[in-house]
């Protein structure tokens, strides 16, 4: 197993800072892509499902983590009814579908994060991200990864050197997420204010572990 | 007195509201309306919570649409809906609340005279609880006790 990912912050576009003092991007290169995830983890998605009921998903959008996610939401201009933080997604879905289900060492070890940390974590093949990531607003005209879809003026993305590679929360520009081919994965886990640092950690040590012990 | 403000901002022979930092108050107005907006949601959410089991309340709050920077005008029509929305939930649920008082009191009332609410039913979901459980005045025996005056109030067991 290899040491725990040093983790590195990412930029934050000025204005973007100023405006959201909290906001921060918080980055852990692990070498390992998505592959079948093993026993352990399913057991460990298992126990999650178990120890998951309606009153703790009910209670959720009070809990400080869950509530910074619905606020920050909220002052960006999205309906956390409509489109939910992923931490209440995950719980969302253990509901609908009566567990957490596996699907990959990736998928698995964010599930995992989520639901133990509050902290929304995504994935990014390293090896297409050119640069560092950060966070900033798109520009008039932009596409999401150079040539995907048209970004509206003002929306806040992460992006490396060059591109718009994924909404801040959303979609991932195509060719950017985590494949069979993968074999170093960029994590990135988007801090915003009301959310400790010791929790953006932990989140993605919980997912370097998994994804470097599979 | 707007036109002896004026007058006195223009003495010197210069405009002084040129000199004002629009963009501090801009950014103080903003961060404001964030603040507001923040206070109103955790309201909202405690409100959602304490609202647990009664259905048919609306939570949704018209969004501008994002992810991105929200303009004044916007962060501003955002914490107007918020806050409409938390004072209708409110409402609704003080609303609710009172008639759920009621129906208890009424459960009660039924327990101690039950031929007074003949053929009532109150369910749980009457009295702002989970569940299927609900209370029903009938009669004893069927059309005897109903001819006869024999009424009693039923418990259901629960959910089928």
């Amino acid at each position: 197993m290899e040491a725990e990912a040093p983790l590195r912050r990412g930029w934050v576009e000025p204005a973007l800072r100023a405006e959201f003092p909290g906001l921060a991007l918080v980055l852990a290169e692990v070498a390992a892509g998505a592959g079948r995830s093993p026993r352990g983890v399913k057991e460990r998605l298992r126990h999650l499902s178990d120890v998951t009921h309606g009153a703790r998903a009910l209670a959720q959008r009070r809990e400080p983590i869950a509530s910074a996610y619905r606020i920050f939401f909220r002052q960006i201009g999205i309906d956390p009814e409509n489109f939910r933080p992923p931490g209440e997604a995950a719980m969302l879905e253990r509901m609908r579908a009566g567990r957490f289900k596996s699907r990959n060492t990736l998928d698995d070890a964010l599930t995992v994060a989520v639901v133990e940390t509050g902290v929304a974590v995504r994935g990014f093949d390293a090896a297409r991200i050119e640069g560092d990531l950060g966070v900033r607003v798109s520009q008039p005209g932009e596409k999401l990864g150079g040539d995907g879809l048209e970004l509206p003026d003002g929306t806040i993305v992460i992006a490396d050197e060059r591109h718009a590679v994924a909404l801040i929360f959303g979609d991932t520009a195509p060719e950017r997420g985590v494949s069979p081919e993968t074999a170093r994965t960029l994590l990135c886990a988007v801090q915003v204010g009301g959310v400790p640092d010791i929790s953006v950690e932990e989140a993605l040590w919980i997912c370097s572990d998994i994804l470097t012990s599979s | 007195m707007p036109e002896l403000a004026q007058s006195h901002i223009r003495e010197g022979g210069q405009d002084r509201t040129s000199l004002l930092r629009r963009d501090v108050d801009e950014a103080a107005a903003r961060r404001s309306l964030r603040e507001q907006i923040a206070h109103l949601e955790r309201q909202l959410s405690a409100l959602f919570t304490s609202a647990h089991p009664r259905r048919g309340l609306e939570w949704q709050v018209r969004a501008p649409g994002g992810p991105r920077l929200l303009g004044m005008g916007e962060l501003e029509a955002l914490r107007d809906d918020l806050a409409a929305r938390v004072e209708d939930a409110r409402r609704t649920l003080r609303d609710r609340a009172y008639v759920e008082t009621r129906n208890r009191e009424r459960i009660e009332e039924m327990m101690v005279e039950p031929e007074r609410f003949k053929w009532v039913r109150i369910s749980n979901d009457d009295i702002g609880e989970p569940g299927c459980k609900h209370w029903h005045a009938r009669p004893r025996l069927g059309l005897i006790g109903m001819l006869m005056g024999w009424w009693r109030v039923k418990i259901s067991s629960g959910c089928p």
